[in-house]
């Protein structure tokens, strides 16, 4: 009686123990084969001859000479760096000055912070269609504009093969401003209080405060927002097929609607295959020295 | 990583729902397809009333999205997991592309029962056959060239026909632009303005040029002058379209002709069907005459591909769905709903409207000048990965200030690399 009571013991003892492993197993099972599976897959398939099928003959590095000799890969990675580069500055600025402004202690705060999170509530599909609209020069903005009686107003990007791609710009930084300006903020209420009244009491202008003790000592904000930005700009598919489908023509592709038609429309599964590889380079790139970072600063401080 | 989820889930739900129809023994065929709007949807719903009359058992399984993107992906997986459904709508070279992997079922029994080779045009029976042997059948033929006219417009600038040569058609557009009209209606997608491209290409090089350059990739055509001068000419067309044409839908265009917006529309007779489904009235409320070119007629024919299936109903299934599909009967009520022409020659075109009646006219006498050629842009003359690279140039040139010669270059360059 006394042992099979302690056996029942022992065994809730030992569930209770690994209670959460268990649960996480089939989650982190199905996330080995379903992600991790899928890439090494991906990878394989980027050095395969596959065209419209998968198939598994070797061509080495055929596809990858083949990606980089094609005009429009070019003009995505191009894409690529604009969008990227100043949709996070942009992103950065607004939202650390957004930020900044309400964290003055003003009036009606929690409403405004709604309002300027709220985009990000939204869908990039959605953005992306509404945009198109207000930017189109025959519906929104432009003809606005002529009707209001401004006639040499010209705001053509839309349609404008140089330009388009700095309207995605535009819908992109509309959309997550907001979102980082929540980040600054959350880590702006983190800063001691006493450094910032000291400061004061030594006679520091608002402006030194912020440039010299506060924005420094929310440093890793920084890193983390340029992280989530710069894998939101590497992945970012939805919103340019709405806004501008990658036209005029396809001046406004980004990787990952060019691996997209090549896998899904031009029966070309490895160029595809080697495209998406290149974005993971991409991602890897920007998350792998973060990572780095991070564990070896938990270690330091641990 | 989502949209693999999707696939998988989706094939798998597909897939559930066909074993589970397959208990009876009563001919059955399970049909893929993307045919789910107005009269498309129309027009596969009488396909299915036919073939259930005929004692047939019809498993729907449309796939909506992407044209077609989304279809093919769920044909893939279906296929490469050994569950192909019996007919699946397919066209130009991705018929040949499938029956190269040995996935399409032999229809010649049928054939030869029915008499294909005397009733389809030669050059539909070469994309319906691999290697001499059917594998597919078609249900339509659209045709590509076509100009849709605004009456009223071109009147005001005393034109009474739509022009028959691309001079014409230029002096045309320049005065329509002088009187501050909009020449020409375009949606700036890809494929339209590929569109526009082939019609070029057929008028100003004419039909034997076009099958040297756009069909067998002759290098030395690609590289010609006439091939500068087909990329002169869209530069011109450039010229004739509205400051908003960049993304807009083809059915957006067809309404501006409509509403008296722009003079002409270049674009397939599926236009058409957005002309008749406003209640106007070909020859009165708008013309529809062929590009300019000699007597060239470029097709673009939608088909159903017959996959290789198991089990005697299913078998049967097929075959009466392919013999039904070639049939008079269903090639006219198809295409009367879908706007199209019958793939058959012989149907009697009494019931058909003056645009269709003229296009099968002139498929005719295009047939016998050797005119009658496949549509590039519409995926019927090459196969994707070609295509796709020709289309790249086309849309960079008329979306740039490229000139012709370095859109020529381009083009070449491009073919190349998708080739190897």
């Amino acid at each position: 009686m006394g042992a099979s009571s302690s056996t029942v013991s022992n065994l809730t003892a030992s569930i209770q123990r690994h209670l959460s492993k268990i649960v996480v197993a089939p989650s982190f099972a199905a996330s080995l084969f379903f992600v991790y599976g899928f890439i090494l897959w991906t990878g394989y398939m980027s050095f395969s001859k596959s065209r419209m099928l998968p198939v598994w003959d070797w061509a080495g590095l055929r596809q990858y000479e083949r990606l980089w000799q094609m005009e429009r890969w070019h003009v995505a990675i191009e894409n690529l760096l604009i969008f990227g580069g100043l949709f996070i500055v942009t992103c950065l600025i607004i939202g650390c000055l957004l930020a900044v402004l309400l964290d003055q202690r003003i009036r009606a705060e929690g409403a405004l912070r709604t309002i300027f999170l709220y985009p990000m509530a939204l869908s990039f599909i959605v953005t992306g269609t509404v945009w198109k609209w207000l930017l189109n020069p025959g519906l929104g903005l432009e003809s606005m504009m002529h009707d209001l009686g401004w006639a040499s107003f010209k705001f053509d990007w839309l349609v404008n093969s140089d330009m388009a791609i700095y309207t995605v710009v535009i819908a992109a930084v509309w959309q997550a401003s907001g979102f980082i300006m929540a980040m600054f903020l959350a880590a702006l209420r983190g800063v001691d209080q006493d450094i910032i009244r000291a400061a004061y009491m030594d006679g520091a202008s608002l402006p030194r405060i912020y440039f010299g003790i506060i924005i420094p000592s929310i440093r890793p904000v920084f890193l983390s927002a340029i992280v989530v930005l710069a894998h939101l700009a590497v992945k970012s598919f939805d919103l340019v097929i709405a806004l501008t489908g990658g036209g005029p023509g396809y001046s406004s592709d980004l990787p990952a609607t060019f691996m997209y038609t090549m896998a899904f429309q031009r029966n070309q599964l490895g160029i595809g295959a080697a495209s998406a590889m290149m974005m993971l380079a991409t991602v890897m790139a920007i998350i792998v020295p973060y990572l780095y970072s991070e564990l070896r600063g938990g270690k330091k401080n641990g | 990583m989502n949209l693999r989820k999707t696939i998988l889930a989706t094939s798998v739900a597909i897939s559930a729902l066909a074993t589970a129809s397959f208990a009876h023994a009563e001919p059955t065929a399970e049909v893929l397809h993307w045919w789910t709007s107005g009269g498309e949807a129309k027009a596969v719903a009488a396909l299915k009333e036919d073939f259930e009359a005929h004692g047939g058992k019809w498993v729907d399984s449309p796939v909506a999205g992407g044209g077609g993107d989304a279809a093919m992906t769920v044909l893939r997986s279906r296929v490469l997991s050994g569950d192909a459904p019996a007919a699946v709508q397919l066209k130009g070279p991705a018929i040949q592309d499938w029956a190269e992997q040995g996935a399409l079922a032999d229809l010649n029994d049928v054939a030869e029962k029915e008499g294909w080779d005397k009733v389809l045009p030669p050059a539909i029976q070469a994309v319906m056959k691999y290697e001499g042997d059917y594998v597919a059948v078609p249900v339509n033929i659209h045709r590509v060239d076509w100009i849709w006219a605004n009456p009223e417009l071109l009147a005001k600038v005393g034109a009474t026909a739509v022009p028959t040569t691309w001079d014409e058609f230029n002096t045309l557009a320049d005065k329509l632009k002088a009187a501050g009209i909009t020449p020409v209606a375009h949606g700036g997608q890809p494929w339209q303005d590929a569109t526009i491209f082939e019609t070029v290409v057929l008028g100003v090089g004419g039909p034997e040029f076009f099958q040297k350059a756009l069909v067998d990739l002759d290098e030395d055509a690609l590289k010609s002058d006439t091939m500068k001068a087909v990329f002169d000419q869209m530069r011109k067309i450039r010229g004739y379209v509205d400051p908003d044409f960049s993304g807009r839908d083809w059915n957006l265009a067809t309404a501006m002709i409509m509403n008296g917006d722009a003079a002409m529309q270049i674009m397939g007779d599926w236009a058409k069907g957005e002309f008749l489904a406003a209640g106007k009235v070909p020859g009165k409320d708008f013309l529809c005459a062929p590009t300019p070119s000699e007597h060239g007629y470029l097709f673009n024919t939608d088909s159903f591909a017959m996959f290789k299936v198991s089990g005697d109903d299913k078998i049967e299934g097929q075959k009466l769905l392919a013999e039904l599909i070639v049939g008079e009967k269903f090639q006219e009520t198809f295409n009367l709903l879908k706007g199209s022409i019958p793939a058959r020659l012989g149907v009697p075109m009494d019931k058909f409207d003056e645009c269709a009646v003229k296009s099968e006219a002139d498929l005719k006498a295009a047939q016998d000048v050797g005119g009658f050629l496949p549509s590039m842009a519409h995926g019927m003359a090459l196969r994707g990965h070609l295509s796709g690279a020709i289309v790249d140039v086309v849309t960079a040139h008329f979306n740039s200030d490229m000139s012709s010669d370095e859109a020529v270059e381009r083009l070449v360059e491009a073919i190349e690399l998708a080739k190897d």
